[in-house]
């Protein structure tokens, strides 16, 4: 891959690579602009770049994972993902089959989230001023009836279930095994997936009161802006948190916290108590749910304040994470 | 998990704390001085299972945390030498120097890189035969045995581009230290994995001479709390004793192989402690005749005494005096991403531990 100022090389990079995959009657047009016939509605915008390192990982790779974290950003909004934009800022070398075989994640990874790409740039730089590529996805979606109050949680209070929508801390095993500092190997792939599916299968229902996708931070950070400034607090049991014996065990041997570790296709909800049994088995209809969870609600008591039971039956808070997490002497 | 899942199980927990409970009556205070025991004494809220006359105070058991400042500025000289790569165990690289830390230093364009062991380091010296590979060589009894592992095998090697720069530690001093300082001690709970290589026999001094109890526990909560129901015991008998409870493990003779080891390769010297100051003899010095692989000796490395803030009470903290909250820079100025002591660097710092396992109160 060579470095170009946006002139003939960039065209072919365009249309053999990128509309071969990415095609749509929107984006072939090339125009400056993408434009979209938009129902009335309420939109949500979101942006999202992607540095993940290593590129490729076990389940995935920085493709699919720049088309899940945007469309996951938009479904935990409440809303209905219709068109991403993708940006990439390619360092000058990069090999063309490795970047093909990421456009190509990208293509089907937004077949499973039934989106459009429907604009992008591309750039190439000097070697040194990127990291292999970098990616930037923007999305679009509309949302639902009887979602918009989602996103700000207004709706939660004292007695709603939390959930988790499976196994948490699998994508930062995959990304760490990966990254061959460790020397540990494992069958854990990362949980890299678009969400809108399964979320869609339970916004409808009105029960959903709040929702994140769980990311970078892990559950610990969401939990504690969840209770930031409301008048309830968070009371979770960590017996309770569905973990896989791999990526605990990982966490053993490394000093991690697993409340603590990044996920990319998992949501975590605040439900309405009424509701939860019927959530919860609408979500273990679901694949991507299969190993949904309550796994604590929210509380009256010590507002302002997460906190986990733990295995022996003690309480303590739950703070954000900061900082990288780092492997511990012994 | 096999072998875990058994040492956290709520049935024998609530036993223990029932006996504890039940036995206790005298106000007690208890020790831990390893980092891993302060961070599993925080992580499973076991103070807010006690009964409010047990006092739990955490020690100085966190290699990373007593590591000088002077260290890190010499292993920042180190590093930013042409040729090296300067290698070290994770948490070190957030501590504090002087100036900056490792990471800072890393950031500016040092090579500084973690590895999981010193043999990854000697790794790294086989595969970059042009390049001068350093190894922080931190932590107590329970990894000195590896840095000289390293060096026996890379003498017989001859692998010439391999070095360590020795910040090796014993503990007894420092247990003594803090009794001598005044600190009131009851009981300590022993360092496990430290004791998995000394045993028993460094610890008789402070029974006999200081009153002292000390019960050697393994680091889950079933261990921490049956060695704390043993030192309890102990101390409502007033039987002062050596007892060892992580006994799936430690042996009253330790692991005299890697001792031999260890006192082939290290000798003793004095050493500066963060917030302990100078120690005697608490140090582990790379002996003369294998001066080729000591980092001190080819960096020619001189000065090992830099002063801490002095608005920062990491040494009190250390030392027990403090509690984490009771400094004026704890989560104002001082936190996990801008650490000013070390305690708040490692995972296994008092203060990191209060920090991200505050009691729920």
């Amino acid at each position: 891959m060579g470095h170009g100022s946006g002139g003939k090389l960039s065209h072919e990079l365009i249309t053999s690579l990128f509309l071969r995959y990415f095609g749509n009657d929107k984006l072939n047009e090339l125009t400056d602009s993408a434009i979209a016939d938009l129902p009335e509605c309420k939109l949500a915008f979101t942006t999202d770049s992607y540095v993940v390192d290593p590129v490729f990982f076990p389940g995935g790779n920085i493709g699919n994972l720049a088309i899940s974290g945007t469309v996951n950003d938009l479904a935990v909004s409440g809303a209905v993902p219709l068109y991403l934009s993708a940006s990439f800022i390619i360092e000058e070398g990069f090999d063309m089959e490795q970047l093909e075989e990421i456009v190509a994640s990208m293509r089907d990874e937004a077949g499973r989230a039934d989106i459009q790409i429907i604009t992008g740039d591309t750039k190439v730089v000097r070697k040194g001023q990127c990291d292999k590529i970098f990616i930037n996805t923007s999305g679009i979606g509309i949302i639902e009836k009887n979602a918009g109050h989602i996103s700000g949680g207004k709706l939660a209070g004292p007695g709603d279930k939390i959930f988790v929508s499976g196994y948490l801390g699998d994508h930062a095993m995959a990304v760490l095994s990966a990254r061959n500092e460790l020397n540990i190997s494992s069958n854990v792939t990362s949980d890299v997936a678009p969400l809108n599916q399964l979320i869609k299968s339970i916004t409808n229902t009105g029960a959903i009161h709040y929702m994140r996708d769980i990311t970078r931070g892990g559950l610990a950070t969401i939990l504690s802006e969840l209770v930031q400034k409301r008048d309830f607090g968070v009371y979770i049991l960590e017996k309770d948190i569905p973990m896989r014996e791999e990526v605990l065990g990982f966490c053993e041997l490394l000093g991690f916290d697993p409340l603590y570790l990044a996920n990319e296709g998992k949501v975590m909800m605040v439900v309405d108590n009424e509701h939860a049994e019927e959530i919860l088995y609408i979500l273990r209809q679901h694949p991507l749910g299969k190993h949904a969870a309550v796994i604590g609600e929210l509380v009256s008591e010590k507002p302002g304040r997460a906190v986990i039971e733990s295995l022996t039956g003690g309480t303590r808070i739950i703070n954000m994470l900061s900082g990288e997490q780092l492997p511990r002497i012994c | 998990m096999r072998f875990i899942d058994e040492f956290r199980d709520k049935d024998i927990i609530d036993r223990l704390l029932r006996q504890i409970h039940n036995i206790s009556v005298k106000e007690i205070s208890i020790m831990e001085i390893c980092g891993g025991h302060t961070m599993a004494i925080r992580k499973y809220g076991i103070p807010s299972l006690l009964p409010p006359n047990i006092h739990l105070i955490s020690g100085p058991g966190c290699p990373v945390c007593v590591t000088s400042r002077a260290y890190i500025d010499n292993a920042i000289t180190i590093a930013n030498q042409p040729d090296v790569i300067f290698t070290t165990y994770g948490d070190l690289i957030r501590v504090p120097g002087s100036t900056s830390s490792m990471e800072e230093a890393k950031a500016s364009g040092a090579d500084i890189r973690i590895v999981y062991s010193t043999l990854d380091a000697l790794e790294m010296a086989r595969q970059n035969p042009d390049k001068k590979i350093v190894f922080a060589g931190i932590g107590f009894e329970t990894t000195t045995p590896s840095s000289a592992v390293a060096i026996l095998q890379a003498a017989k090697e001859n692998v010439d581009n391999f070095f360590i720069y020795s910040a090796h530690k014993v503990m007894p001093p420092a247990m003594k230290a803090l009794i001598n300082e005044g600190i009131p001690i009851n009981g300590y709970i022993g360092p496990g994995h430290v004791s998995t290589i000394t045993g028993t026999d460094m610890y008789k001094p402070l029974v006999e001479k200081y009153g002292v109890s000390v019960v050697i526990s393994g680091f889950e909560p079933v261990d921490i709390l049956q060695s704390i129901l043993m030192l309890v015991r102990q101390f409502e008998k007033n039987k002062p004793a050596v007892e060892i409870q992580y006994r799936r493990i430690v042996r009253p003779q330790g692991n005299p192989k890697a001792r031999e080891l260890t006192e082939q390769v290290f000798g003793p010297r004095g050493d500066w402690w963060r917030g302990l100051g100078d120690l005697p003899d608490s140090g582990m010095k790379i002996r003369g005749e294998y001066e080729l692989f000591d980092a001190e000796n080819h960096f020619n490395i001189k000065n090992r005494i830099a002063k801490d803030p002095s608005a920062c009470l990491c040494g009190e903290v250390l030392k027990g005096l403090k509690s984490p909250e009771e400094c004026t820079l704890y989560k104002k100025v001082c936190t996990p991403s801008n650490p000013v002591g070390a305690c708040m660097v490692s995972s296994e710092g008092a203060c990191q531990a209060y920090y991200r396992y505050a009691n729920d109160e």
